[in-house]
Parts: C-alpha cells; structure tokens; sequence
C-alpha cells in the first residue's frame, strides 16, 4: 500500500484548513505538496504510519479487552452456579407458581433451578435425603458437577457417590419410603460433588411431588450482570414473590468482584504501559520524519512562506498522517481483540464504536506533538543554514 | 581507533545517544515489568480465588451419610466416624505444605439452648476461628477467619481457648439476642462475643470453638470434617488419572503438582483412615477462571513485548538515519562495509546493555509498584531473567537496527555528503 494512497482520503480536512486561509490557487498548491510530499518520500512516509497503525492497533486492541473483559469473566463466575438463594420464609415451602414467577423474572438474564428436600428412608430403615429437581435446569445450573448419566425417564434417580453404597450398592432398582408413601426407582447414574450433593438421592420434580406432596423449598438463581444488576434482579424477585426470602450467596459475589476489580487493575495498568510505549515510537519515527525535511522546510522558508501556512502544512500533514494510522489501527486492532477473544474466551470480542473517536483523538495528539516539537525547533533557525546542511 | 570512534560518538552525540538509550529502557522497562506480573499473576490471583472457600474437604474414611437440610442435622450426633483433631497439624506437613493456605475443621453437633425459660433445639459447629497451630518448628494460626474471609462478625471474633461463641444473624434476631449476652448451651455456660453473619446456613446456627462443640457431644479431639483452602494448578489430563494405574515417572509428576486431585491424595495419607477430595464447585471452576485469566495476561505481555521491541527498532532506525553524513565520510575516507557496520553494532550493543540493566532495575520496581498497588503483596523478578532480558534487549536492538545499518552501509559517499537522500 502505498502512502500516497492513504492520503487521498484526507483532503477534505486539509482543504477545509488551507481554505480559510488562502485563495483557491494557493489551496491546490497545499494539496499537491501535502500529497508529492507522501509520495516522493514513500518509504519514510510508510514507516511513519507503520508506527501510527501499530500504536493505534494495539491501543483499541487494549482499551477494547479492558471494556469487555468484566463481561467475559462473568460468564466464567457464572459456572460457579447460584449467586441468589430463594427460600420460603420461615422454613415454609414457597407458594405455589414461584418457579414460573422466578423464571419470568429472570427471562433470559440467567438460569432457575427448584430444589424440594424431605429426609426419606431406605428399605432397612436408614434416613437418607432426598431432593426433587429439574435435571435439565441443574444441568446449565451446576456445571461442575461430575454426572455419570443424566436421567431421562420417570421414576428415575440421580443418587450421590456416597448414597449409592448405600440405597443400590449393586446398581439395583431401590425403595424409598416417606411419610407410609413408597417410590420405587431406579439409579440412572452417580452425581459427584464433593458436597452435600454426594449423600443425596435426587429425583425429578413431577415424581417427587406426586410422591411426597412436598413442593419446592429452595429455587437457585444464576443471574448474569453487574452487581448493580443482580441488586435490580434481587429486588425485583423480592416483589414477585413476597413469601419468599431472597439471600444472595455471598462468597460468589465477593470472590468474583474480588477477581474481577483486580484482573482488571492488572489489565489497566498493562494497557497504560503498551499504550505509552506505542505513543513513544510514533513520536520518536515521526519527529525523525519531520527533521528529515527540514530541507524542505527552509525551502519553503526562503521562498516566502509564512510561519502560520509553515505550521499549517505541517500540522496538516500529521494529522492527516494520526487519522489515516489510527483508522487502520482501529480496524485491526478490533481484529487483534477479537482474536483473543476467541482463543481465550472463546467468545468473540465485540468491537466497541466508543473508542474510534478516543483512538483518533490520541492519534492526532502524538503525531500533531510529534510534528509541532521539531517545527518549533527549526523555526528559529535562518533557512540559509540548514539549506547548507549545516 | 575503532574504540575511540565508538567513544567519540558516545561522548559528542549525548543528545542522541540519551534519546535512543531512553527507547531501550523505556521497552526493557515495560517488557521486564510485564514479564513479571505474567509470571505471578497465576499465584496473585490463586489467592483472590481463595475468598470463595475452601476447595479441599477431608472426612472420614468410613463416613456414614450426611442427613441435613440447610445446616440443619437430623441424624443422632454420636452416629458415624469422626477424624482426630490432633491428626490436623500433620496437613501442614505434606509436600505441598506452602499452597495449604489455611484449614478449619468442623463439628456440627445439636444442642439445646435455654433462655428466659425457654428451650430451643439448634445446631451448634464447633471450629477454629484463628487458632494458632504448631507442626515441627512451624507454628501458623488457622481458621474459619481464612478460608470463609466472608464471614462477617459484629462485636468480636471469639477466642479460640474460651467458650465464647458466635450466633448467626437470623437467630439471634428471632432470640434478640445481642453481643455481650451470656446463654446456656447444653448446660455449658457461654457467652456471646458477637453475631455472625455468612448469607448461608451458618445464619441459623450457633459457631462456637471446637473445645466447646467436643465437649457438648461428648468426644474429646472429634472432628467431622476439614476444609482446606489449597493453591492448585488448573485441572489437565494428567490430574484426572488414576494415581494407581500411573507408573514411576509420570507417577511422581503427578503427584509432585499441586493439581487438586493430588493435594486430596496426600492429604489423605497425611491424616490416617480418611477420605480427602476436592469441592467441585469451587476447585472446578477456579481452574477455569485461573486459565482465562492467565491466557489473557499473557497475551497482553506478548502485546506488551511487541510494542517495546517496536520501540526500541523504531529509536533505533532513527538514530542511525539521522548519521548518513557520518557514514559518508568514514566510506570516502575509505572504510569497508564491515568497518562502518561494526562501529553502529558495537554502539547498538553498547545502548542495549545500558538500557537493558537500567530498564530491568525499573521494570522490577514497576512490578513491585504494581503488585503493592493492585495485590497487596510482592511481586518480585528474579535476578535469573536478567541475562535474558539482556539477550532480549541486544536482539531487539540489533533487529532493529540491521535495516537502518545496511541501508547505510550502502549508501553513496558521494550523495551522502551531499545530503541528497
């Protein structure tokens, strides 16, 4: 891609600048030794905005992570199940219709789980307790835990690592007994926890119903957003069901700000000093650039130019030069963000419109810095002396 | 005369040499930084994780079921087989003693409270709130206070020595009691050093020292269950092997990486006749949030360490660009092309070195700086990456300057002194 190229999008700012100032012929005379200048010097020109797309690229590629990073690692705390609890007040089962007004409460923004739980007994009399769920709904709940096979069928039960030893050490149909009822499943597979879970016997929700008459107890909420969100969700499920005690569990929410405040920090400070180091290069090739055609500088000097249209075409040219990198970087660095998206998240990373106009802003900043510092400098110096290549 | 024009250059041009010199340390600065904070952030946040609780849970062996609902027990207390309480030292002397962060045993046992005459049936979990422990030399102070950091308590923890006892929020709300009340648990007098507060079922219960909670039931040294807060690698197909189908090499890399499996496995040899495994939840799930993470810092470092090396060539090539005059007088006067580019490598070696020792100084205190501000603990780098940043920063200097090198060792004289490219 040649620099000369990349100008040509730009003579509109240019244009504007040089029109308020001078007459139509000088204005294409501006224009012409803006884009001679790209062209004839192309290998410099190219080096200047290969500094410019980089430090552009990996700034959006920064500030875009930095942004959607919090979102991300959310949906990784979200594996960690429950962050709110609803149980009956008092130890009371909840009303009826609790679940579907949870779940409409929810709708979409996470996943609801019921939980019903009455100590039964085995067939030798041993208490054991059993819960009554929605396996499909633990299923996207709990992810961690370890199934051996999800039951499918009625009358069947997912029992605990440690339950299985005793309610069906030979894999074998078994009875349980609450209240003078008696259910006769069959084991479908073990559930490992490492928890409670282990030394429990769960069946689906319709069975255990019918079974014991003992409705839901506990609906688990895995809601996703930010605290002030799940605080909105809260509040709001509090109202739809107000025989209900709403708990957060804490130790998730906790753990995850924790996490997610300082991974940010981290990623905060990794994009400042990225950001300031790419800053660095740009001021450091463009005012080589500039210095470089002090020639033409004096040149221009000794044929009349004024200080005002001197720092008008170079400032012209530098930001010409910041718009053209830093839209390129935009571009790829939405590219770089997305790529790590999905290597490490595996989840595209969304590109943000929010930060082209900061990028664009910084852009022009370094390069108009990196154009006014040297032209300043050369100013006070006679154009005679450094047409001598003094 | 080599030495005295690389000299020279060093001792006219300060302006210059400082500009470029300030490129490489700016780069190793930040490369050397970055390097740091990829290399700890696993360990820093490892510990964050820990907030969500223990990941560990030992019982033992010959466990009968629990029978509880939401905290609440309903099997008879003196029913199945209890660990020993003077077995827990021995945690800290497995081989991953340094990533046991903390443990806390428990006892749940029911009990009985009297008050203005009245008798309520509670659980009462007897623990370590920050009881001092000594394994060997090492002495170390554990607790629910580590490894539940969101325990709340309004008043003041109790002392593991006396029988004060913490009640959870929501009981103490419906016996309106407060800190500073004396109460009668079991017949054992005790008072109320403040309300706890957990968002779990710890709420309804009464957490009393585990002395207390033995005595009530009866069993000097009994404990249930330990949990232990771990610091463990994320999960891979080695850590869900069977430790008993593995053989001698790969045996020992198994168990000499702090998976969560093999911590459970030694943590079982280290107290007898019990059963150790991770808590899914938790030790799942950091895994997976410990791999993102760690993904991502280290793609920033190579982002990082891409922008610095640009840096440095960028600096560079200007630098060198900026002397065509000066290597148009060395050709006329009749130096080779291997003469004219060994003064600029040696000058570039020279500018790598300094900027590399200096930029790796800094880099270390950015690091710690860091670490101090956003982790509350030390990260440090280990004087060991210091020839490689040094390598590092020679290359990058080097790369960055061939291009500007061949350039100008292939320049006209004559244009050269003429100023004309």
């Amino acid at each position: 891609m040649s620099a000369g190229a990349t100008h040509v999008g730009q003579p509109h700012s240019a244009k504007d600048v040089a029109a308020s100032r001078a007459q139509s012929l000088h204005t294409s005379m501006f224009v012409r030794m803006l884009l001679r200048a790209a062209v004839l010097r192309r290998g410099r020109a190219a080096s200047a905005l290969f500094a410019m797309v980089v430090a552009a690229s990996v700034a959006t590629a920064m500030l875009n992570l930095y942004v959607d990073v919090q979102a991300k690692l959310r949906r990784e705390f979200r594996n960690y199940g429950a962050n709110i609890i609803l149980v009956g007040k008092g130890g009371a089962s909840l009303p009826e219709g609790a679940l579907a007004q949870a779940s409409s409460v929810i709708a979409g923004r996470g996943v609801v789980a019921p939980f019903a739980l009455v100590v039964a007994r085995t067939s030798d009399g041993q208490p054991i307790v059993v819960a009554g769920t929605d396996f499909e709904r633990v299923r996207q709940l709990d992810r961690w835990w370890s199934v051996s096979n999800w039951p499918s069928t009625p009358q069947q039960a997912l029992v605990g690592v440690r339950a299985m030893s005793v309610v069906s050490p030979k894999n074998q149909a078994f009875d349980l007994e609450f209240q003078g009822h008696t259910i006769h499943v069959a084991p479908a597979g073990t559930v490992q926890t490492g928890a409670a879970e282990d030394s429990r016997v769960y069946l689906a929700l319709p069975d255990f119903v019918s079974w014991t008459g003992v409705q839901p107890s506990t609906i688990e909420v895995a809601a996703t957003g930010s605290p002030e969100e799940i605080a909105g969700i809260m509040h709001q499920l509090e109202q739809a069901i107000p025989g209900a005690d709403v708990r957060p569990v804490r130790q998730i929410m906790e753990g995850e700000a924790r996490v997610l405040g300082k991974t940010r920090a981290t990623l905060l400070a990794a994009a400042a000093l990225i950001i300031l180091t790419a800053a660095l290069c740009v001021l450091s090739t463009l005012m080589g650039w500039v210095f470089d055609r002090r020639r033409d500088f004096a040149i221009m000097k000794a044929l009349g130019a004024s200080d005002r249209l001197l720092n008008g075409f170079f400032a012209a040219e530098a930001a010409a030069l910041g718009a053209t990198g830093a839209l390129i970087g935009f571009v790829l660095g939405v590219g770089i963000a997305a790529w790590i998206g999905r290597v490490n998240f595996h989840a595209a990373v969304m590109p943000r419109f929010s930060i082209l106009p900061v990028v664009l802003a910084g852009s022009m900043v370094v390069t108009l810095i990196s154009a006014i510092l040297p032209i300043s400098l050369l100013r006070r110096v006679q154009p005679a002396v450094i047409l001598r290549g003094e | 005369m080599f030495v005295r024009l690389v000299y020279e250059s060093f001792r006219r041009q300060k302006r210059r040499k400082l500009l470029a010199g300030a490129a490489i340390t700016l780069g190793v600065t930040v490369a050397t930084a970055m390097i740091a904070v990829a290399t700890d952030i696993g360990d820093k946040i490892n510990r964050e994780l820990r907030t969500i609780g223990a990941n560990l849970v030992v019982t033992p062996q010959e466990d009968t079921l629990d029978v509880e609902i939401g905290g609440v027990n309903l099997k008879p207390p003196s029913d199945g087989a209890f660990l020993n309480e003077a077995d827990l030292p021995k945690i800290k002397g497995t081989f991953w003693h340094n990533n046991i962060t903390a443990f806390a045993p428990m006892l749940p046992v029911n009990a009985t409270l009297q008050r203005d005459g009245k008798t309520e049936n509670l659980t009462l979990l007897g623990t370590y709130f920050a009881k001092p422990v000594a394994f060997g030399k090492e002495e170390f102070s554990t607790g629910v206070r580590s490894t539940y950091p969101w325990w709340r308590v309004t008043g003041a923890w109790p002392d593991d020595s006396s029988h004060d006892v913490l009640l959870g929020e929501r009981l103490a709300a419906k016996l309106s009691a407060k800190a500073g009340d004396s109460l009668t648990i079991s017949r054992q007098q005790s008072r109320v050093s403040g309300i706890l507060s957990t968002g779990g079922a710890e709420d309804d219960e009464v957490v009393a020292p585990i002395a207390l909670a033995q005595e009530i039931l009866g069993r000097p040294g009994a404990v249930r269950r330990v949990y232990v807060s771990a610091l463990t690698k994320p999960e891979d197909a080695l850590a869900r092997r069977d430790p008993k189908s593995l053989s001698g090499p790969i045996y020992d890399r198994w168990y000499c990486s702090p998976y969560p499996q093999s911590i459970a496995f030694q943590l079982q040899e280290a107290i007898p006749h019990s059963h150790a495994e991770q808590i899914r939840q938790v030790a799942q799930n950091e895994g997976a949030v410990l791999t993102r993470i760690e993904g991502l810092i280290f793609l920033v470092t190579l982002a990082a360490l891409f922008a610095s090396a640009l840096a440095v060539s960028a600096a560079m090539a200007t630098a060198i660009f900026e002397r065509r005059a000066e290597v148009g007088l060395m050709k006329a006067l009749g130096a080779g092309r291997m003469a004219v580019a060994s003064v600029f490598f040696a000058e570039a070696t020279l500018l790598a070195l300094i900027g590399g020792f200096v930029g790796f100084a800094a880099g270390g205190m950015l690091a710690r700086q860091i670490g101090r501000s956003i982790f509350d603990s030390r990260i440090s780098i280990s004087p060991v990456l210091l020839p490689v940043i040094l390598a590092i920063a020679v290359i990058v200097t080097f790369a960055g300057s061939a291009a500007a090198i061949r350039k100008a060792v292939g320049l006209d004289p004559v244009f050269a002194l003429r100023g004309e490219l």
